[in-house]
C-alpha cells in the first residue's frame, strides 16, 4: 500500500505542476489576480505530495519491504537503522526523488515567502519552477519509478553498497543538492525577468539571497564530499578531478561569479545582461550535473550506449532548458537597458574581473570534462584528462584571482584608487612575503611553488583582515569607538572577510598537504615500529570483530612522540558478506590542523599486514576554509539589507503597524 | 565486447574502494628512483578506473602499469622514454595530462584565449560606453512599486 501511495502522490504532484506551469501565465497575460495566485497554491500542494512520495520511499526502506525493487537493490534487514534511512538516496532512483522533493521545497518557499514579490514576478518564477519540476517527474515515472513491486518478493535484500555506508554519505548528497537545485531559483527569477522584459536593481536584491542560499550548501556539499573521499577511500586523497567532482565545481564556480555579479546589479545597477545570462548558465551546469552523474556516459560511453533510456530523457530535458533559455535570452537579452557606468579601476571593475576569471577557471572545468568524451565520439581517439592537466591550467587561473581578491572589496564603486589601495594593503603584503620567506627557509629550497602558494594564501587572509581594521578604523581610532563600528559594520562586509579569508586558508591547506606530506608504506608484524614525521608508531595487534552487517579486522597502533604515548590508532578493514565487496576504514588523528593518517592493505598468512601511514601536515585546513566561506555566506545572509529580498521580518513589522 | 568493457569497468569501480595503491613489496630499493616512479604513476591512468591515476589505484591493472613503470626504469629509461613506451602499447588514453598536439589544441589552448578574448571584449565596451557616455536612466516605478515604495519608506521612518 505504501509503495502505491507514493507512486500516486508523486502522479498527483505531476498533475500540480502541469497545472501550476500554465495557469498563472495566462493569469499574467490577463492581469488576472486569482489566476496568478493558483502559482501560490499548487507550489504548496506539490511540495506536501512530494514530501509524502518521498516518505512513502523512507518508510519502505525502513520497513525492509524487499517487494519493492528499489529497496530489495539497496537495502538489507540487518543494515542500521541510519543507513536504512540514508540508503533511499544512495542509489538513482532514490536520489532522483530526493532532487525533486528539494525543487518542491524551493519552489514551495519562494511561495511561502514571497509576499513581497510583484505578483506577475512570482507567477512566472513559480511557473518556470513547474516547468522544471514537470520534467523531472516525468523523467521519475517514465524511467525510473522508485515504487516498483517485485512479483516474487525475495527474502533479504542485496545491502547498500558499503562505501555508501557512511556518515559523510548520509548528509553530503542532501546539501548538494539543495546547492543545485536552489539554483533553479535564479534560473527561474531569470527567465521571468526575460519574459516579463523587466528587470531592475530590486530583481537582483530577490535573487541573491536564494542565490547565497544555494552556494553555502553547494560549498558545505563539496567540502564535505571532498572529506569523505578523504577518510573513506583509504589513501588520503580528497579531490581526484574525476567528472563526478567536476559536475560539482562547474555550478559552484558559475555560481560564484553570479553572487558577485548579481552584487554588481544591485549596488549599481550595470551587468544586467551577464548576470541574466549567468543565472542560466549556473543552473544549466547543474543539469549538465545531474545528466554526467545520473546518465552513466563518465563511466564510459559504451554503459551509456547499452542502456540509453534515462540518459537519452536527461539529454532532452537538458536540450529542452538550456537550449530554450539560452534562446529567449538571445531574443530579449538587447532590450534589456544596461545602466551605471563604471571606470576599469573600481570596485565594479574587480567584480568583473573575478567573473572573468571565474567563468575561464569554470569552462575549463567544463572542457576538460567534455573534451575527451567529445573526442572519443567524434574522433574516435581515445584521451584522458587528469589532475596534472589542471594543475597547469586551473591553478594559475585561481592564483591570479586570489591575488585579485583583497584589493575588490576595498576599492571604491564607479571610480577606484588602485595606488592608494595598494598603500592600505601593505601590510598584508609585507605579510604574505615574510610568510613566503618563512615557508622557504623552513623547507630549505624544495618545491619553489609552494612557498609562493602559501605567501599567496596569507595575503589573502591578511587582507581580509586589513578590509575590515580599514573599515572599523581599528589603527587610528580609540578601541572602544573602533569596536562600536565593528558592531555597527553590516553583516555583509564581515560575510565577506570571512568568505575571502576561507579562500586563503584553504589554499594553504592544499599547498601544505600535497607538499609536506610524508608516507610510510610498509608490511608490518606485531610489534614493529614506523617512524613517520617525528611520530613513532608501533603495531600493537590484530584482531577480529563481528559488526551489524559485516565482519572487520582492526589493527592497533600505539602511537608516541620522544616516547611519550599520545594515541592508540584503530584503522579497520570490513567485509559486507552480501556485496562480497570491502572497505578500509582509516584511522585518523587530529593534531592541530595536521593529521596522522593509517590505513590497512591486505594481510599475509604469516600475520603481517600491508600498513599505509601518512602525515599530513594542516591538512584540516583544506575543509575549514570551506567552512569559513560557507559561514561568511550565512553572515552575508543575516544582513538587514537582504531581508528586503526575505521578507519575513519586513513583515512581522508590517503587522504591528496596519496603518498604511 | 563493449558490454562486457563496461561491465568490467563497474567491477572496478566496486572494488575501487579497498584501494591500497601501491604495495610495499613493489618499492624499489633505490629512493631516487622510487621518486621518478611515483612522479610518473602520478601521470598515468589506471585505465579501468574513473580518472585515478596508477598510483592511487588499487586495480591489478594498476599494479601491473606500476610494476612495468618500475621494470623500465630499473632497465635505465629516462621519464619521456617510459611514456613513450607505454603510450605505445595503451595508447594517449593512458596519459592524464594530454600531451600537446592536433587533436588537443583547443583543450591546452582554451584558457589563455578566453582570457585574451574576454579581457578584448572588455575593453572594447569600455571604450565604446566610454564614448557613448551617458547612464541609460532608470526604468520608470509602476504604480503598483510607488505604492510599496511608499509604504516602505514610512515603515522605516517610524522604526528608526
Amino acid at each position: 500500500m505504501i509503495a502505491e501511495s507514493g507512486h500516486y502522490a508523486l502522479v498527483l504532484a505531476l498533475g500540480l505542476a502541469l497545472i501550476q506551469s500554465i495557469v498563472p501565465l495566462i493569469g499574467a497575460r490577463l492581469a488576472d489576480a486569482a489566476l496568478m495566485n493558483v502559482a501560490r497554491s499548487t507550489a504548496l500542494a506539490q511540495l506536501l505530495f512530494v514530501g509524502a512520495s518521498f516518505l512513502a520511499l523512507v518508510m519502505l526502506h525502513v520497513n525492509s519491504d524487499f517487494s519493492v525493487a528499489n529497496v530489495y537493490e539497496n537495502s538489507h534487514s540487518m543494515k542500521p537503522l541510519l543507513y536504512k534511512i540514508t540508503g533511499v538516496w544512495g542509489n538513482h532512483e532514490g536520489s532522483m526523488l530526493l532532487w525533486v522533493s528539494i525543487l518542491a521545497l524551493f519552489g514551495g518557499l519562494v511561495a511561502a515567502f514571497g509576499n513581497n514579490l510583484p505578483l506577475s514576478l512570482r507567477a512566472h518564477v513559480l511557473a518556470v519552477q513547474a516547468w522544471i519540476a514537470s520534467a523531472f517527474y516525468l523523467f521519475i515515472l517514465v524511467t525510473s519509478n522508485p515504487f516498483l513491486r517485485i512479483a516474487n518478493p525475495p527474502i533479504e535484500g542485496r545491502d547498500l553498497n558499503p562505501v555508501l555506508q557512511d556518515i559523510g554519505l548520509a548528509v553530503h548528497p542532501p546539501m548538494l543538492y539543495l546547492g543545485y537545485v536552489g539554483f533553479s531559483i535564479s534560473f527561474s527569477f531569470a527567465i521571468a525577468a526575460l519574459m516579463e522584459g523587466r528587470i531592475d536593481a530590486a530583481w537582483a536584491r530577490w535573487v541573491r539571497p536564494w542565490t547565497l542560499v544555494a552556494w553555502i550548501f553547494l560549498t558545505l556539499g563539496i567540502a564535505m564530499g571532498s572529506y569523505w573521499a578523504y577518510y573513506e577511500l583509504g589513501w588520503g586523497g580528497w579531490w581526484f578531478w574525476d567528472p563526478v567532482e567536476n559536475a560539482s565545481l562547474m555550478p559552484w564556480l558559475a555560481g560564484t561569479a553570479l553572487l558577485h555579479s548579481a552584487l554588481v546589479m544591485e549596488k549599481r545597477n550595470a551587468l544586467k545582461v551577464w548576470t541574466i545570462l549567468l543565472s542560466i548558465l549556473t543552473f544549466s551546469l547543474s543539469l549538465l550535473g545531474t545528466f554526467l552523474v545520473r546518465s552513466g556516459v563518465i563511466t564510459s560511453v559504451h554503459a551509456f550506449a547499452t542502456d540509453p533510456t534515462r540518459g537519452v530523457f536527461i539529454l532532452l530535458i537538458l536540450c529542452l532548458f538550456i537550449g530554450g533559455s539560452l534562446s529567449l535570452f538571445a531574443g530579449r537579452a538587447t532590450s534589456l537597458k544596461q545602466g551605471g557606468l563604471f571606470a576599469p579601476i573600481s570596485r565594479e571593475g574587480a567584480l568583473v574581473l573575478n567573473n572573468l576569471l571565474l567563468t575561464v577557471a569554470c569552462a575549463v572545468v567544463l572542457f576538460g570534462t567534455l573534451y575527451p568524451l567529445a573526442m572519443e565520439m567524434l574522433a574516435d581517439f581515445k584521451m584522458s584528462v587528469g589532475a596534472p592537466f589542471y594543475n597547469l591550467t586551473f591553478a594559475p587561473l585561481f592564483a591570479l584571482l586570489l591575488l585579485a581578491v583583497p584589493f575588490g572589496p576595498m576599492l571604491a564603486w564607479k571610480r577606484g584608487d588602485l595606488l592608494g589601495v595598494m598603500q592600505r594593503l601593505l601590510a598584508a603584503g609585507v605579510a604574505g612575503l615574510v610568510a613566503i620567506a618563512i615557508a622557504w627557509g623552513w623547507a630549505s629550497g624544495g618545491a619553489t611553488l609552494a612557498p609562493l602558494a602559501i605567501g599567496l594564501g596569507v595575503f589573502v587572509i591578511a587582507g581580509a583582515i586589513t578590509d575590515i581594521v580599514e573599515r572599523t578604523g581599528l589603527v587610528r581610532v580609540p578601541f572602544a569607538t573602533a569596536l562600536h563600528r565593528a558592531r555597527g559594520l553590516p553583516r555583509s562586509a564581515w560575510g565577506t572577510a570571512f568568505a575571502h579569508a576561507g579562500l586563503g586558508v584553504a589554499l594553504i591547506g592544499i599547498v601544505c598537504e600535497t607538499t609536506w606530506n610524508s608516507e610510510h608504506i610498509a608490511t608490518m608484524k606485531q610489534n614493529d615500529v614506523a617512524h613517520i614525521a617525528g611520530y613513532d608508531v608501533k603495531l600493537d595487534g590484530l584482531f577480529q570483530r563481528q559488526g551489524p552487517n559485516y565482519r572487520e579486522m582492526i589493527a592497533e597502533f600505539k602511537i608516541s612522540r620522544d616516547g611519550e604515548a599520545i594515541s592508540v590508532m584503530t584503522p579497520s578493514k570490513r567485509s559486507f558478506t552480501t556485496r562480497g565487496s570491502s572497505t578500509t576504514e582509516a584511522a585518523l588523528l587530529t593534531r592541530g590542523a595536521s593529521q596522522l593518517y593509517i590505513s590497512l592493505g591486505d594481510a599475509n598468512a604469516d600475520g603481517a599486514i600491508a600498513v599505509r601511514i601518512y602525515h599530513k601536515p594542516l591538512v584540516l585546513l583544506i575543509w575549514w576554509g570551506p567552512v569559513l566561506m560557507a559561514f561568511g555566506g550565512m553572515l552575508s545572509l543575516s544582513d538587514r539589507r537582504l531581508r528586503v529580498g526575505a521578507p519575513k521580518p519586513a513583515r512581522a513589522k508590517q503587522r504591528l503597524q496596519p496603518a498604511e | 565486447m563493449c558490454r562486457m568493457m563496461a561491465a568490467f569497468a563497474l567491477l572496478m569501480l566496486l572494488a575501487l574502494p579497498a584501494a591500497h595503491a601501491v604495495q610495499p613489496d613493489e618499492i624499489m630499493s633505490d629512493p631516487a628512483r622510487e621518486a621518478r616512479a611515483r612522479e610518473l604513476s602520478r601521470e598515468l591512468r589506471c585505465m579501468v578506473c574513473q580518472n585515478q591515476s596508477i598510483d592511487d589505484s588499487d586495480a591489478p591493472l594498476a599494479r601491473d602499469l606500476r610494476l612495468l613503470v618500475r621494470e623500465r626504469i630499473a632497465a635505465g629509461d629516462s621519464n619521456s622514454q617510459v611514456l613513450d613506451f607505454l603510450v605505445a602499447r595503451y595508447g594517449e588514453f593512458v596519459l592524464l595530462k594530454p600531451r600537446f598536439e592536433r587533436q588537443t589544441l583547443l583543450l591546452w589552448l582554451l584558457a589563455p584565449l578566453l582570457l585574451l578574448g574576454g579581457g578584448l571584449a572588455l575593453w572594447l565596451q569600455i571604450r565604446r560606453r566610454a564614448k557613448t557616455g551617458a547612464d541609460a536612466p532608470a526604468p520608470p516605478l509602476t504604480a503598483e512599486e510607488e505604492a510599496r515604495l511608499a509604504a516602505l519608506m514610512s515603515d522605516e521612518a517610524k522604526s528608526s
